[in-house]
Parts: C-alpha cells; sequence; structure tokens
C-alpha cells in the first residue's frame, strides 16, 4: 500500500533484493514486488545469505551499501570543456539526472550516517550541487532493525537500531503488523492519505521492546563515545604496525562505510583532443594517489593509511563534525575480506582489551 | 588545433598474443579519431610497416624471448623518443615466463622434432629488464581506454596517469558485492592493479591477477586469508603464478607458499 502510493506519487522505489551474495538496493517492479524472508548472516570477512524462518520483510540488517551511492555517486562527471572553432575553451557544468526517489528500507545507523554526509556535502559554501539535487528528491522509508548481524554496534555508537530522525516514514515491523511513524511532513502527508488505523498500545509496546532487544543483542562495542584524545595520544602504539601486517589496504571499508566522503577528480579527455570530462569517483585513504603530495607520499605504508582511516573515523572526524564518523554499522567488519574488526582494533588501541 | 607536426608512433609486437595490439584496434572510432592527431608509422597488425623509423612513442607489447629480440629491442629504443610497455608480457615476461622457473630445454627437447630449430632464450623478461622505459600500461590484455588515456595525456603534454591502486577501488565503485565475502571465494584483488574495470568480480568470479601486482600489495595477508578459505599452499603458489608470475612481488608470494608447503 505504502508503496504503491509511492510509486503513484511519481517515485522510483527502491527495494532489497538478494544479488550476487549480498542484499542490494534495487528497482521495485510493481507495488507488492517487496521480498520476504531475506536474511544475511554476517561476521568478519564473511556475509551469507540466509532465510528468515519467519518470513519477515526487514529481518535483514545491512546489505554491503545503503544510502550513500545513490547520493554521492561512485562516479560522476561534474562539468565538460569545450574547444569552441576559435580555438576558446567553454565549460559546462553537468546536470545529472535526479530521479524521485524512495529507499524502502533503511536503519538507523543509514540515517547516522546521512546526517553526516550532509554535514559534509551540504553545509559547504557553496554546498555539492550533485549530491544536493539528488538530496531533494529523496524519500526515506526508515525500518526498525529488529535482528541486528553479529558486526552489528549501532547501540554502542547511540545511533540504533530504531530510527529517531531523519526519516519520512519509519517502520516497524511485528508480528502482526506494521507501525508506522511519520518523520517529515512528506511523510506525514502520505501516511494521511493512506488512511492507517491507529497503532494498538500493545502494538506501541511491542514495537518498543523489538527495539530494546535488538540493542541488548548486539554483541560489538566501541569503547566508548569520546575516542579522540585517547586514539591521538597512540599515534605509535605498536598496534599500527600489527594491523598493516593483516591489512590488504583494498580500501573495501571505506567503500562500504556510509560516512566515508573521500573522493578524486580527474579530467578524461575526448579521443579527438577537443573536449574533456571532468570526473569525480570513489577515493579512499588506503590507495596511493589520496596520500599524495607533490614529489612525495605522506601515507607511503599500510600502517600509516589503516592509521588515518581509524584516527580519522574515530578521533578527528569529532574536529570536523562534532561527532565520530562511525555509525556502528559494522560494515567494515563484515566486508573486510582480511577479516579485521573495527571494535576490536579500537579497544585495543584504547587499552581496555588485551591484542588477540 | 591540430599539431604542426603529428608525433610519430610505432606499435611494436615481441614475445606476445597480440591481444594487447587488439585492444587498440577495438578502440573502433576513437582509433580512427586519435589517428587524426598522430602518424601511425608502424604498425603490423593494423597495416603500416616501417619498423626502423624514428618515433616520438613507442608502444611495446610483448616480452623480451629470443636472441633476436634481445638486439630488436635495443634497436627500437635508439629509435624511439619515449617508449612505452603494455601488456603483462613486455611488463612482467607474461604467460610465457611460467619457464623461468623450469628448465625450458627440457621442454624443447620433449615437443620439438629439431630442438636445436628452436632459438629461444632461457628465459622470458620485461622490456625494461633490457632498455629504459618510460612508463609501463599493465595488464592481460591491456583495455581500450588505457591506451586511449596514455595517449591522450601525452597529446596534451601531461604526465600519463598512473594508477596502481587495487581492483577492489574499481570493483565498490561499480557496486559489486565483495566476492571473498559474499561466497568465500579466493580473490586476487586485493593485491590487483585497477585497469580493467573489476571484469570478472562484476561476473561474479574472482579476479585472477591479470593486472600485475598493485602498489602496497599484501601478498603475506591474502595468502593467510586464502589459507583461511581453504586453499593448501601449492593452490596459493598457483594464484600468484600465473600471467604475472615473474612480477617481483607474486614470484616472492609464490616462493613463499612454495616453501611453506616444502616445511
Amino acid at each position: 500500500m505504502l508503496v504503491a502510493r509511492l510509486m503513484e506519487l511519481g517515485y522510483r522505489c527502491l527495494g532489497p533484493a538478494a544479488e550476487n551474495g549480498a542484499i542490494v538496493m534495487r528497482e521495485l517492479a510493481a507495488p507488492d514486488a517487496l521480498p520476504r524472508g531475506l536474511q544475511a548472516a554476517q561476521a568478519p570477512g564473511r556475509y551469507r545469505l540466509q532465510q528468515d524462518p519467519h518470513q519477515r520483510y526487514f529481518a535483514w540488517a545491512n546489505g554491503p551499501q545503503a544510502i550513500k551511492p545513490h547520493l554521492f555517486a561512485p562516479r560522476e562527471s561534474l562539468w565538460r570543456a569545450q574547444r569552441d572553432e576559435q580555438g576558446r575553451l567553454r565549460f559546462t557544468a553537468v546536470a545529472p539526472p535526479a530521479p524521485m526517489l524512495a529507499l524502502i528500507g533503511v536503519r538507523a545507523c543509514d540515517l547516522a550516517a546521512l546526517a553526516l554526509q550532509d554535514a559534509h556535502f551540504l553545509q559547504g559554501d557553496p554546498p555539492d550541487a550533485h549530491y544536493a539535487r539528488r538530496r531533494e528528491q529523496l524519500f526515506l522509508v526508515a525500518v526498525q532493525c529488529a535482528e541486528p548481524a553479529s558486526t552489528c554496534f549501532c547501540a554502542s555508537t547511540g545511533d540504533g537500531p530504531t530510527p529517531t530522525a531523519g526519516y519520512d516514514i519509519a517502520l516497524a515491523e511485528l508480528a502482526d503488523g506494521f507501525v508506522a511513524a511519520a518523520g517529515s511532513r512528506k511523510g506525514a502527508a502520505l501516511l494521511d492519505a493512506l488512511n492507517l488505523p491507529p497503532a494498538s498500545p500493545q502494538q506501541m509496546a511491542a514495537a518498543r521492546q523489538q527495539g530494546q532487544a535488538a540493542a541488548a543483542s548486539q554483541t560489538r562495542s566501541l569503547p566508548g563515545r569520546a575516542l579522540r584524545d585517547v586514539l591521538m595520544g597512540r599515534l605509535e602504539h605498536p598496534r599500527w604496525d600489527e594491523v598493516a601486517t593483516r591489512c590488504l589496504a583494498c580500501g573495501n571499508c571505506t567503500a562500504v562505510c556510509p560516512t566515508c566522503f573521500c573522493h578524486a577528480e580527474m579530467d578524461e579527455p575526448a579521443p579527438n583532443g577537443q573536449a574533456s570530462e571532468h570526473v569525480r569517483m570513489w577515493d579512499s585513504c588506503f590507495g596511493e594517489s589520496h596520500g599524495h603530495l607533490h614529489g612525495f607520499n605522506v601515507r607511503p605504508d599500510i600502517r600509516s593509511r589503516y592509521r588515518q582511516w581509524l584516527t580519522h573515523k574515530l578521533a578527528t572526524w569529532h574536529d570536523q563534525y562534532g561527532r565520530s564518523g562511525c555509525v556502528g554499522c559494522g560494515r567494515c567488519i563484515a566486508w573486510c575480506p582480511a577479516e579485521i574488526d573495527l571494535t576490536a582494533e579500537a579497544a585495543v588501541l584504547a587499552g581496555d582489551r588485551e591484542p588477540s | 588545433m591540430r599539431a604542426p607536426t603529428r608525433p610519430r608512433v610505432a606499435v611494436h609486437k615481441f614475445s606476445s598474443c597480440d591481444g594487447c595490439q587488439l585492444a587498440f584496434l577495438n578502440l573502433g572510432e576513437d582509433l580512427l579519431a586519435l589517428a587524426e592527431r598522430v602518424e601511425l608509422v608502424h604498425f603490423a597488425e593494423a597495416g603500416p610497416l616501417d619498423p626502423d623509423a624514428e618515433v616520438d612513442l613507442a608502444f611495446v607489447e610483448g616480452s623480451v624471448s629470443t636472441p633476436a629480440d634481445l638486439e630488436r629491442i635495443q634497436r627500437i629504443r635508439r629509435h624511439s623518443r619515449m617508449l612505452i610497455a603494455i601488456g603483462a608480457c613486455a611488463t612482467a615476461g607474461g604467460i610465457q615466463a611460467l619457464r623461468n622457473g623450469a628448465d625450458g630445454a627440457q621442454w624443447i627437447a620433449q615437443i620439438y622434432g629439431r630442438p636445436d630449430a628452436v632459438a629461444s632464450l632461457e628465459r622470458s623478461t620485461p622490456i625494461s629488464s633490457h632498455v629504459a622505459v618510460d612508463f609501463e600500461l599493465w595488464g592481460c590484455p591491456v583495455s581500450g581506454p588505457q591506451i586511449l588515456a596514455v595517449v591522450n595525456s601525452l597529446l596534451l603534454g601531461a604526465a600519463p596517469r598512473d594508477d596502481a591502486d587495487k581492483v577492489c577501488t574499481e570493483c565498490k565503485r561499480r557496486n559489486f558485492a565483495c566476492v571473498m565475502v559474499s561466497r568465500g571465494i579466493p580473490c586476487m584483488g586485493p593485491v590487483t592493479r585497477a585497469g580493467c574495470g573489476a571484469l570478472c568480480p562484476g561476473l561474479g568470479r574472482d579476479c585472477y591477477g591479470c593486472y600485475g601486482p598493485a602498489e602496497n600489495a599484501n601478498t603475506d595477508a591474502l595468502a593467510a586469508q586464502f589459507g583461511r578459505q581453504g586453499l593448501d599452499p601449492p593452490a596459493i603458489a598457483r594464484r600468484f603464478r600465473s600471467i604475472n608470475s615473474q612480477a617481483p612481488a607474486f614470484l616472492a608470494a609464490a616462493d613463499k607458499a612454495r616453501m611453506k608447503r616444502d616445511e
């Protein structure tokens, strides 16, 4: 019903789908095409699809990506330069297509990450035009996490598992249906149009309990939320050397991280030499060019790159955006091909766990 | 604006399968646009033949594998202002360099009726082992867009971009799920150079390492992970001993795995 109404309003609706062994957001072909029973077991370096025995719609915790690629495109052209007949260069801004997009099934951690991406891309002067265009067209249907993965730790970062802000509509999936709440004017208008019966006090209580149980079920956590000083005081900790022996510097953690915003820009000249595209693409602090300054590289080895990633995410992000850059989604843990666990590394560095 | 004289370009072939030259030909219309801006003086596969012409830019495909190759690469270097090695053969010795770790003479004796008719060096080696190389384009084969980007940069007077990042960076930009994580398949992507656009992971396969070692390739960590995923040391050695077996990082990784087996 909700999806049908969104489609009537002209939204392209994206919901979960299983693809190549992972849950990804794909366009729903029809209002009733939302799949049931999707679930994934997650562990460090491991993600496996499985069936939810209760055939729920949202019993999965997360996939490798949620909102980020829909706003901060992995690769896109920003502007074009063209040489005219007189040999002068003309510059044209590229206006990307920005369809009305509804994402069905985003999580509290995704919304917290979105707020951080907004802070990065929209609060500059001027704001990022491409991001802003797509952001305005976005409709977010959030879902309370009932079954966090073993890699999840949003309760410890304070970002989940129940969505509290940043959504248009938030759902809690219960055994006897959904509890829906509006979080924006757009969301309220849509819920009004659906003319739903009010949730019973029992349903409201069940949703609250489900959120509490989901938080209590999380086994991972960060050693606190204010890690800035402790981590910046341990820049020469031997653990950086140790983790560098295990880290592949593949950058997967930064690509799946919903808050990472680093990008590279380069020019791609046309074969005829008369035009050029200025392209922006995702970059990673684990790559070589990220630390490349004129004549030398400030982060030549894996040790310095891992340290950059962890201390930026958990420490210096506080200076930039007033909070940690980690929202506890656990993607960097599950999608690390070398099974490195950010919470374990942070615990050793912060000194409250023996190195394993 | 066309330069008053167009840069002269040659494409040379050494021991190789010709696949990298095909990357030029497969450019299609783009090749025609490019041909307007340069003068292709030698490119046997496309037509023009003048192997000893003085050129501004020489692309060299293939490895040095025969006594004649030894002499010819010196001549080409003398005749070329800039020399770019293209493909796994030219940058690492190619698949034919698998003989470097074996008794090549014995293979020849087993296969050919008249082994003395085969003029082959004991080892297959990259171009950079013999002459100064100005730029290397890795890949088996190199891709059209790579070639285009290099030529375009040079024509604009800029140094070509050397993308030594891992295949994973391209894989994630294309939003492919990591096959190591979602399906437990040992993948060479985390130690392999970008450039192919994550072709194999995009088809649900593991990376074969066609583009050679990336910068900061942590082969020890990847070999350890392959072990956890069920590969035994000989299987791990084989993953590194493939198209780029003689690239130093992969050679060392394969040797380490072999030593582990012998322990």
